[in-house]
């Protein structure tokens, strides 16, 4: 059974509103804003269920700094070509699964609909969030999260992050 | 319809450098280039040899739209053949990948050996004295296709036709030695995707033997001069025409060249800067100061190096409008830590969600929409001149008229 009876039980509440805030900033158009979900350095990274299974530990996107995630806002905003979309999340309960001392080990079902410019939508990706929070003042952030998505063909391009 | 279809295949003259929108829409013709290149005298690239390392590994995959089983045999020889049930036709291995002493069909029993024979018949004899198959059925003459398998520095490929050539002659001897290049070593799969594009084969093609482009459309490229147009290297088309390698080389003056801001480029922003760098960290791990390499070999694979970053695409066409394109991210065996967190960072270059790439899986179907009613009409191929030879410049489109040259002469138009 999860661990949710422990330490970090009391940041349920928590973490669920830290993971409907991600969730909004993006689908708002506000990812300005994503960076600060995270702590610096910190992990994140989008793979695939299969991916993960094998060990393989390359992902669509990877970065180990919160520049990095500045980076690729920064280069959907200034540099990259895409045709205009959005998505909606919907993200399940959170789990804690273990409480290390630094934090709680935190799993999130997602799914994203991705919205296009011309009005269709689509299931684009579901899948889990497999997050390592801490607390950082008086905030909690996160230090890891690989968002591991069930599926493992994507539909022309990913260029919102998940 | 069939005298429009007829007239509006006809191709526009000699010259290579106009291309009619039909051939990336008409379903006739995508249906003969399944039999005439896929399925004809070309050499598909299946699988990396690392994935059928030892007899009984089996990976499936596609030859065109023909699903085939790529495997290891207990000789050690990589043997290929088609997905298909001698029966009734069902597939026989349902898995992307595993290990396996004999394959046999879910749908009847029938078994097949790792080379693809069929050996086993479930109830041949019958039950109780009856039914069963006929005495005079021969089991050796029916089975899914084979196909010819060759490796090439660690690449597999293979072949439904007899008519393929020695795989180093098919290659050509820039790109065989381009090859060597990257693939000198034992490689590890790091990783794999399949990004689903939403256009024609070709135009995918096309985009990855268009050096014009990449520093135009790719503002990431031009801003940080990855690769840009001024920059050193060149393209290198094999004789058929069908394969290629773009290469760049830093040089000295191109951190002071304007000609892209003289321009108005888009893609050049003197105010994008990263905010962590060390995306771009890279070690000259082939010695020879080529900074990017992109190679591919007629008619579905792509090998790339960009910086550190090395990925192996393979190029599966779905339909006229459809097609997906299989990553798979490579490093080597022995690789330092610090190389393979290089290679992870970088990754971030290519892919479905690349600062390169998202944009080439989405161009080809700005190309598919934009040309849908243009049937009748030509694109424009003509930077460079009109010829299909290697050239010292990358502003040109001379291996993009190449690989026209060597459809041409597989589809017979």
């Amino acid at each position: 059974m999860p661990a949710a009876d422990g330490r970090t039980a009391r940041w349920l509440p928590r973490l669920a509103q830290l993971s409907a805030d991600y969730a909004r900033a993006i689908d708002d158009d506000r990812l300005e804003e994503w960076p600060g979900f995270f702590t610096d350095p910190c992990v994140y990274k989008i793979t695939s269920a299969d991916n993960h299974r094998r060990g393989w530990p390359v992902g669509l996107v990877y970065a180990d700094s919160r520049g990095m995630l500045i980076d690729r806002v920064a280069a959907l905003r200034e540099a990259n070509i895409y045709e205009r979309q959005s998505y909606r999340h919907l993200v399940g309960l959170p789990v804690i699964l273990a409480e290390p001392d630094e934090g709680a080990r935190v799993e999130t079902s997602f799914l994203v609909v991705r919205i296009m410019r011309d009005g269709a939508m689509d299931i684009f990706a579901t899948g889990r969030y497999l997050d390592l929070v801490v607390e950082d003042g008086d905030a909690l952030r996160l230090r890891e999260r690989i968002v591991v998505c069930d599926n493992s063909r994507f539909d022309t391009l990913l260029a919102l992050p998940l | 319809m069939a005298a429009r279809s007829d007239a509006a295949r006809a191709w526009p003259g000699e010259t290579l450098a106009r291309v009619p929108y039909w051939v990336y829409q008409d379903a006739d013709n995508y249906k003969a280039e399944l039999r005439r290149i896929f399925e004809g005298p070309a050499w598909n690239y299946v699988c990396l040899e690392s994935d059928v390392a030892r007899p009984g590994d089996y990976r499936t995959t596609f030859v065109g739209e023909m699903p085939v089983v790529v495997v290891r045999a207990e000789d050690g020889a990589i043997r290929a053949f088609e997905n298909r049930c001698a029966h009734r036709g069902a597939l026989i291995a349902l898995d992307d990948a595993g290990t396996t002493k004999h394959f046999q069909c879910v749908y009847h029993a029938w078994t097949y050996d790792l080379c693809g024979s069929l050996v086993g018949i479930a109830f041949e004899k019958g039950s109780h004295g009856k039914g069963g198959m006929p005495a005079s059925f021969d089991k050796a003459a029916h089975g899914p296709r084979k196909l010819r398998t060759a490796t090439f520095c660690g690449l597999v490929f293979a072949s439904l036709s007899p008519d393929a050539p020695f795989i180093e002659d098919y290659l050509g001897p820039d790109v065989a030695a381009r090859l060597r290049r990257v693939l000198s070593k034992p490689v590890e799969v790091l990783g794999r995707f399949v990004q689903a594009l939403p256009n024609n084969w070709k135009l995918y093609v096309e985009n990855v033997k268009d050096t014009y482009h990449a520093s135009l459309l790719h503002a990431f490229f031009g801003t940080f001069r990855i690769t840009r147009l001024t920059q050193g290297g060149g393209v290198l088309v094999s004789a058929d025409g069908g394969h290629h390698t773009s290469y760049t080389i830093d040089r000295a003056d191109d951190q002071a060249s304007t000609a892209y801001r003289e321009q108005n480029i888009r893609s050049e922003k003197p105010s994008y800067r990263l905010a962590d760098p060390s995306l771009l960290d890279t070690v000259d791990e082939f010695g020879d100061g080529i900074k990017l390499q992109i190679l591919s070999v007629f008619p579905n694979l792509v090998v790339q190096q960009i910086y550190n970053c090395l990925a192996v695409r393979q190029i599966l066409p779905k339909g006229p409008d459809r097609m997906e394109l299989a990553w798979t991210y490579i490093g080597f065996a022995d690789d330092t830590p610090r190389l393979r967190e290089i290679r992870l960072k970088q990754a971030n270059l290519v892919g479905p969600a690349g600062y390169v790439s998202m944009e080439d899986g989405c161009v080809g179907g700005f190309v598919q929409r934009g040309a849908a009613a243009a049937e009748r009409l030509v694109s424009v191929v003509n930077m460079g001149g009109d010829g299909a030879e290697s050239q010292e410049t990358r502003a040109t489109e001379a291996s993009v008229r190449g690989f026209w040259k060597a459809y041409r002469r597989y589809m017979g138009l």
